[in-house]
């Protein structure tokens, strides 16, 4: 393989792949989904100061010690109160953090925001032949 | 001290390997048994692990690039002043970084969990290195072996993907989980695959020099792969994110793209037994022992990839040990030991003190244990995700109820950890002396 061909072939992939990146950035989020709130956007902040997703997840996304939180606060039985009375006191796994009633408040804020984006894990799905997936809604 | 920054550049790297697995026994021990030293919990045990890892993937990666790529060229490094200013940022912002994690002071995301301001130091760093690299390569004849294309788009990526975990900073992008959630994925998907490229790189310039056959990095199979592994950094991450809410064309063309793999696992397996026979020849030389070992943890941890590809797989091994199971094989299995071999390598061909016949027989025990605890940590993880996918998608388990029932494949994991510790100190103890007595011996 000569040296040009190989140039040709990785400055076509290069360029592609900032044309894809391009696209990425621009085709999320659908409809809107996801959006945070201002108190929410904080609440995020809150979230990485305690370095939460060490031991939690969202969609999947991070710590095992932990349950994933993307639907804690709309799954029945969980929720607000459910949330507060965890942070406030801790468990034998979770440290109680002394967070401040303020940023508790934050981080509730944006765990609903999150909550309303979408449902992790999904357990309501058909396997298609291909080896893709239709989610039921 | 002798001016041998490459040098430091690896012992580093071998004293952040110890740290991030004794860390790491710390955190797995705290993972089955809760409370156990709570002096420093979870949330700071786990960055501790996880950043020391990364930066013995760095630091052992670069100390060799900067050593190969001079010397096996017959040129001068453009600027050996860099290169101690490279290593001096890192080891500054690495003090700086576990400062952070011992006080309590975070970013909060993946793989970088410092607070984000560190991250500028990091980036300069990054920019010394690519300066040094290719204004030394460009140096070199035009027609450039395989493995410093690799090395070449590993600093590249690095930096790009590097700037592209940052986004969620700007307000454009920080304002909606979904959009962050894909960009930071789409960020270190592609992160994972720049460093691979500096240590896949590696493993094909020391098959080359061992072999002592300069064909194995200029041949067009070597560029096809190179190729192939370029598309997948580029466009095969999205398998982290198939039940985040985002594109669908996303998540299929990341499908399609990491099913290309499957070329790679076919050549691995046609160039099987031929490799077997070769490796038997070379076996003694201890370097080339960690190259066989790796060989057999990528055909594993490639078939175990191909199948988290498959998004009606992935529905029951994401969020799972499974998904741990592929990253501790790929880091300890694959990267771990191509990087132990070039350590060892260059070690040798820098300091030139023989091994005792004693400190041989002990790294090849710990290169015996470290494969044997490794298969049953690796084993462990994928039993414990695949009973936590069927309990989560088929039995709608409680969080508690599924840590409780796999809590004792847990310990066996935990247990094997401190296996593949102990090892990894039986194979690095002498290599650091070497290093330690060759740089502070007048």
């Amino acid at each position: 393989m000569s040296r040009k061909t190989k140039q040709i072939i990785f400055f076509a992939l290069l360029s592609q792949f900032l044309i894809y990146s391009l696209f990425v950035y621009k085709s999320i989020p659908i409809n809107n989904v996801g959006t945070l709130s201002v108190n929410s956007q904080k609440g995020k902040l809150i979230f990485q100061k305690y370095n939460c997703i060490a031991c939690h997840q969202l969609y999947g996304l991070g710590g095992y010690m932990g349950p994933d939180l993307t639907n804690v606060m709309n799954t029945k039985g969980k929720g607000k109160d459910y949330v507060r009375a965890f942070i406030t006191s801790g468990t034998a796994k979770m440290p109680n953090f002394h967070i401040p009633q303020e940023e508790i408040e934050l981080l509730v804020s944006y765990l609903e925001d999150v909550s309303k984006s979408g449902v992790s894990p999904t357990v309501d799905f058909d396997i298609n032949k291909d080896g893709t997936v239709t989610i039921n809604k | 001290m002798k001016n041998k920054f490459e040098l430091l550049f690896t012992t580093l790297g071998l004293l952040s390997l110890i740290g991030g697995m004794f860390f790491g026994v710390i955190a797995s021990l705290q993972f089955v048994y809760p409370g156990f030293l709570e002096s420093i919990p979870f949330y700071k045990t786990r960055p501790l692990h996880v950043s020391l890892i990364v930066a013995w993937i760095f630091l052992s990666s670069i100390g060799g690039i900067y050593y190969y790529l001079p010397n096996y060229n017959n040129i001068k490094l453009h600027s050996r002043f860099l290169g101690i200013l490279h290593f001096s940022i890192f080891l500054f912002t690495g003090i700086l970084i576990l400062i952070c994690y011992f006080l309590g002071e975070f970013g909060g995301r993946e793989y970088w969990e410092f607070p984000p301001i560190l991250a500028i130091p990091i980036f300069v760093s990054w920019i010394i290195f690519g300066w040094n690299y290719f204004k030394t390569a460009f140096k070199t004849a035009s027609n450039w072996p395989v493995y410093m294309w690799m090395w070449a788009t590993g600093i590249f990526f690095f930096l790009f993907t590097f700037s592209e975990a940052y986004l969620w900073l700007l307000p454009q992008f920080k304002g909606n989980v979904i959009k962050e959630l894909t960009l930071q994925w789409k960020a270190y998907g592609a992160l994972v695959g720049s460093w691979n490229m500096l240590v896949y790189g590696t493993a094909i310039f020391l098959m080359e020099k061992i072999k002592k056959n300069s064909h194995i990095g200029r041949s067009k199979i070597a560029f096809l792969m190179y190729f192939l592994g370029l598309i997948n950094l580029m466009f095969g991450w999205a398998h982290h994110i198939y039940n985040v809410p985002t594109a669908m064309w996303i998540r299929y063309l990341a499908y399609l793209v990491s099913m290309s793999e499957l070329i790679i696992l076919a050549k691995i397996i046609y160039n099987w037994k031929k490799s077997l026979t070769e490796s038997v020849k070379d076996f003694n030389i201890l370097p080339y022992k960690f190259l066989v070992a790796s060989d057999i943890w990528i055909l594993l941890n490639l078939i175990l990839a191909l199948l988290l590809s498959v998004p009606a797989i992935n529905m029951y091994t994401h969020g799972t040990h499974i998904t741990v199971a592929h990253a501790m094989g790929s880091t300890i299995g694959i990267n771990t030991m191509i990087l132990l071999a070039s350590c060892l390598f260059l070690i040798d061909k820098i300091t030139k003190i023989e091994y005792t016949s004693s400190e041989i027989k002990t790294i090849k025990y710990g290169y015996t244990f470290l494969n044997i605890f490794l298969l049953i940590f690796w084993v462990s993880l994928i039993i414990a995700g695949t009973i936590k996918g069927q309990d989560v998608i088929n039995n709608q388990l409680s969080f508690q109820e599924i840590m409780t029932k796999i809590n004792p494949i847990l310990i066996v994991f935990s247990i094997s950890g401190i296996g593949v510790f102990l090892s990894i100190l039986a194979i690095t103890i002498y290599p650091i002396k070497k290093s330690l007595i060759f740089l502070f011996n007048k």
